[in-house]
């Protein structure tokens, strides 16, 4: 009966992947599935021209930026990250009330879905991107604590939430949720895009603040705990 | 001049009255791209403080399609607001720093930019 149960789920996920990686490797599956939209080697292309232009992010640093066990269970099942795509001002909808401009969802491309071997093997072939590009200085993260102003610098006094939401749809929309950054980005990484975005992405439109070092380390100690739970 | 070419003088010049004289020559142009990367994420894609982002935000983006306000407003304060962010004029910390972002001629034409924008004369 055990084998039986056994063998019952190893055909549930068969028949529930979408897998080229059985016999592929990771390497192939981005270059199948991930290549003709995301930069995977660094753009020569750094014009603003560009950033109207990409398909979605660039991920030539992953490896650098995300964590591995959160991105194999994103590409099995991606949920919203950028509210308005990877160009917001392409899906912005201009009000014709004086109300607040809206995003055209339907401007919109969903993410595809890989299956659980593709989403395996891809995050592997991910992490090995971006470690040999100087543009992430491991330990920049002190790992402290980040305090009691920490999410008063967040939301108020450094004004991430007027374009980044923290918790689902509270806050603005042309930036990232980070509601789960926490899972996501690896510590390092953050402190290394507050500091410098545009080192990662030619002229992007998160401004580049000059914050204290103190101030970048208590905003990083404060997305570290922001996940997403079972629940949620 | 007979009656099709008064007719079609009459389309040109509404064609040419209908044309938004931001889109007017190139450097104007160029500048209306960087305000729609940089700046219509808060001030919105009409530019009167009605972006995505201002639903969000405790002080409400400035309305740059106001004459009076930004008639009122020299060239100098809307540079330094722009390059050193709302802080420097006393203004919304909100408002942020681009000078990391723009050189000194992007953010020299957005000021251009924002005198067509709110129909108001340089200052």
């Amino acid at each position: 009966m055990r084998s039986l149960s056994v063998v019952f789920l190893a055909l549930l996920a068969g028949l529930g992947m979408a897998d080229t990686a059985m016999a592929a490797g990771g390497a192939d599956v981005l270059q199948q599935q991930c290549s003709s939209c995301h930069a995977l080697t660094k753009p020569a292309d750094a014009s603003l021209d560009r950033l109207w232009e990409r398909k979605g992010p660039d991920l030539y640093y992953a490896g650098v930026k995300f964590n591995r066990e959160w991105l194999e269970a994103w590409l099995q099942n991606p949920t919203t990250i950028r509210p308005g795509g990877v160009m917001y001002a392409k899906a912005i909808k201009a009000s014709a009330d004086k109300t607040a401009d809206t995003i055209d969802t339907g401007k919109l491309t969903p993410h595809v879905k890989l299956g659980k071997a593709d989403s395996a093997a891809a995050a592997d072939a991910l992490m090995k991107l971006g470690a040999d590009l100087n543009l992430v200085q491991k330990g920049a993260f002190k790992n402290g604590s980040p305090g009691p102003m920490a999410k008063m610098l967040f939301s108020k006094l450094r004004g991430c939430s007027s374009c980044h939401s923290a918790k689902g749809g509270d806050g603005g929309r042309s930036g990232p949720e980070l509601g789960d950054a926490g899972s996501r980005l690896q510590p390092d990484f953050m402190v290394a895009y507050i500091n410098n975005p545009q080192k990662f992405d030619p002229h992007i439109w998160m401004p580049t603040l000059g914050l204290t070092d103190a101030d970048v380390q208590k905003l990083t100690g404060y997305l570290l705990t922001l996940k997403h739970t079972e629940a949620q | 001049m007979n009656i099709r070419m008064l007719c079609l003088t009459g389309v040109l010049s509404l064609a040419g009255l209908s044309t938004f004289p931001a889109y007017a020559d190139d450097a104007t142009t160029r500048s209306a791209r960087v305000y729609d990367t940089y700046c219509a994420q808060c001030h919105g894609a009409n530019r009167d403080g009605n972006g995505i982002n201002s639903t969000a935000m405790a002080v409400k983006p400035r309305d740059h399609t106001d004459t009076k306000g930004m008639g009122d407003t020299p060239d100098e304060e809307l540079r330094k607001a722009i390059k050193s962010g709302g802080g420097a004029v006393n203004k919304s910390v909100l408002m942020p720093r681009w000078d990391g972002v723009l050189s000194d001629a992007e953010i020299d034409g957005l000021v251009s930019y924002l005198r067509v924008v709110s129909k108001s004369g340089s200052k």
